[in-house]
């Protein structure tokens, strides 16, 4: 059984190991032995699982949620890719300067259909996560998002991005090697790539780190990902000068998934299992091949121009705002 | 050739509206790079360059319009456009109205038409004293209008930025416009409308990692914070040196992304002549 798990949930992971443990052939034997009926015990303990689980997930504040999208535990890239493609073949390089781990992709089948993959990768273990510096990707790693979105284009197969990044990097090396450019021109470049683009936020979706892979004809977001323009702990440091408000700043950054539907800001909340996408992989991976393939059928039925059109107003209708009428004296001509 | 229209008009508002400077409004104040005492005065007739130093200090978005476009040239464009709440974000409309007040802006960047040298131009500047000049939903939708207003007006563009980044108080909406300004540049760049980006202190976050850092040509001033994460934001490893230019225009111009190193005092000029190699003899700029 897992060893990591957040605080809220706590009364599920206790009820399961005692589960666990009542499962036990030698368990089970001594049950038996004292004529006590185990298998009532345990269907009793399920159904209180059950219900403790519900219970915890429907209110979930948006810290928790916020937690939720970096659980150690969480599927990253490598596992959708793993359960969801029939083949991957991982490409490397940006074919300027370096490998960037912390973003991955190459070619893959989805059900039979040629895909070009690109996601974030954390990593697992210590050494693996900071191998991929934490999915924290540095400009190779954009770079080759694009080259890889490039190959994609070439061949005319639609590109799936996973997105799962805290931040950007935004070290000097990061600095040195223009991880803002790099951001800046695949959001430029992203949006007028011919092929369909979906994205999908599966876990944190982090500012300029997320939107640099995430500009496409559909966005969609895991129901317990997250998607800010900062981090809450940056947010609560900036604005009340002090990190351990970031519960607060969860709440007002409005970085739900269910937020960002309200907001027009993605297509679709895909729905995981009961516990969250790490609770049961299979599931949560049919799930978002189905919505993956139901809205690339939606884009691929358009031409590539009216794709292009339509990418483009999607990204162009963000924002509100209200029109006021003149105060200062208007210089200004009139505007259509 | 480079005359400038100095009239005491924003200049001496602005002085007078400044509360952040050390010294008190009036004649003298203490230059931010040397810390010497300047005369208001010559600090304006040097366009707010430091006689002693050199150093750049900030101007609103109106004082570097007065010294860029020909006088009397600017006509605004989407003045109208007014930001509003749409987090529901703590004390955020209190934030909006107090930087409305103290620039008498209505957003943290003004967009409009003008001229340079007599060359018909887009231009957009950034006012940094408007909630750090970060970059929201209005603020987003004017650079990309201005995107396609030179594209369909076939004028080259020229934005100078002035920012912190997205703003935080517009969470998602804000990081959306990163995304929206970077495929208008792409969509303008497609009717070969030259684009200049010129980057004044400080340009960092979601301005520096969209549109700014698309230019054709990007300009910066000298020792402008130029960067992703602020310095203080940025995590570094342990026992990284960080050098001591590090996130500044000179940093960015020594790593490929800026072109030139361009001092306030020659910018009307590269920027003229710039606009005359990308325009004469095209169609652009009629």
């Amino acid at each position: 059984m897992a060893s990591s798990f957040l605080d809220f949930e706590r009364p599920i992971r206790e009820l399961e190991a005692l589960l666990d443990e009542l499962r036990k052939p030698e368990k089970q034997a001594e049950a038996r032995q004292q004529g006590i009926d185990l298998d009532a015990e345990i269907a009793r303990l399920e159904a209180e699982l059950r219900k403790a689980i519900e219970e915890v997930f429907a209110r979930l504040t948006p810290w928790e949620q916020t937690l939720l999208s970096r659980h150690q535990e969480r599927p990253y890239t490598f596992d959708y890719v793993r359960v969801m493609f029939d083949d991957f073949l991982e490409l490397s390089g940006d074919r300027l300067a370096d490998n960037d781990e912390a973003i991955v992709g190459g070619p893959a089948f989805l059900r039979g259909r040629p895909i070009m993959v690109i996601g974030h990768q954390k990593g697992r273990d210590l050494r693996e996560r900071q191998r991929r510096n934490f999915g924290s990707a540095r400009a190779e790693g954009y770079r080759k998002a694009l080259r890889l979105a490039r190959l994609a284009e070439k061949f005319d197969r639609p590109i799936i991005s996973f997105v799962d990044t805290a931040a950007a990097a935004a070290d000097l090396r990061a600095e040195e090697h223009g991880i803002s450019e790099a951001i800046a021109r695949n959001m430029a470049e992203f949006s007028a790539l011919r092929v369909p683009i979906i994205a999908v936020v599966i876990g944190e979706g982090g500012s300029g780190g997320a939107i640099g892979v995430a500009v496409g004809d559909r966005v969609l977001m895991l129901e317990h990902a997250i998607y800010s323009v900062i981090p809450p702990e940056g947010c609560a440091a900036i604005l009340w000068r002090d990190k351990s408000r970031a519960e607060e700043a969860a709440a007002a950054l409005k970085l739900t998934a269910q937020d960002a539907l309200e907001l027009g800001v993605i297509e679709e909340v895909v729905p995981e299992p009961l516990g969250g996408a790490h609770r049961d992989l299979a599931v949560m991976a049919s799930t978002l091949s189905d919505a993956i393939l139901r809205h690339l059928r939606e884009v691929e039925a358009l031409s590539p121009d009216e794709r292009l059109e339509e990418r483009y107003r999607r990204f162009r209708r963000m924002g509100r705002w209200t029109v006021a009428p003149p105060v200062s004296p208007p210089s200004t001509e009139s505007e259509s | 050739m480079w005359s400038t229209p100095m009239s005491s008009g924003w200049f001496g508002r602005r002085a007078r509206a400044r509360s952040q400077d050390s010294v008190p409004d009036g004649i003298a104040q203490k230059c931010e790079g040397c810390d010497e005492i300047i005369f208001a005065r010559e600090l304006e007739r040097n366009l707010k360059v430091c006689p002693k130093c050199g150093h750049h200090h900030r101007l609103s978005a109106k004082e570097r319009l007065e010294i860029t476009v020909d006088e009397g040239s600017f006509a605004e464009m989407d003045g109208d456009l007014l930001s509003v709440d749409p987090l529901g974000f703590p004390d955020y409309q209190e934030k909006l109205q107090k930087a409305q007040e103290t620039t008498g802006l209505r957003e943290a960047i003004i967009t409009g038409e003008a001229t340079l040298e007599g060359m018909p131009i887009v231009i957009g500047v950034a006012d940094f004293g408007f909630m750090g000049g970060s970059m929201g939903s209005v603020y987003g939708e004017k650079v990309a209008r201005s995107m396609e207003r030179a594209a369909e007006k076939r004028r080259p563009i020229i934005l100078f930025s002035a920012s912190g980044g997205a703003r935080m108080q517009e969470g998602l909406l804000a990081l959306m416009q990163m995304a929206k300004t970077a495929a208008a540049v792409r969509r303008a760049a497609d009717t070969k409308v030259p684009y200049i980006s010129v980057l004044t202190s400080p340009t960092t976050g979601g301005v520096f990692a969209s549109y700014a850092s698309l230019g054709d040509v990007i300009l910066a001033e000298p020792g402008a914070i130029v960067g992703f994460a602020g310095r203080r934001v940025g995590q570094q490893d342990a026992g990284v040196q960080l050098p001591a230019n590090f996130q500044t225009s000179e940093f960015q111009h020594e790593h490929g992304f800026v072109d030139r190193i361009v001092s306030r005092k020659e910018m009307r000029r590269t920027l003229a002549f710039l606009l005359r190699f990308f325009v004469e003899g095209t169609q652009h700029g009629q």
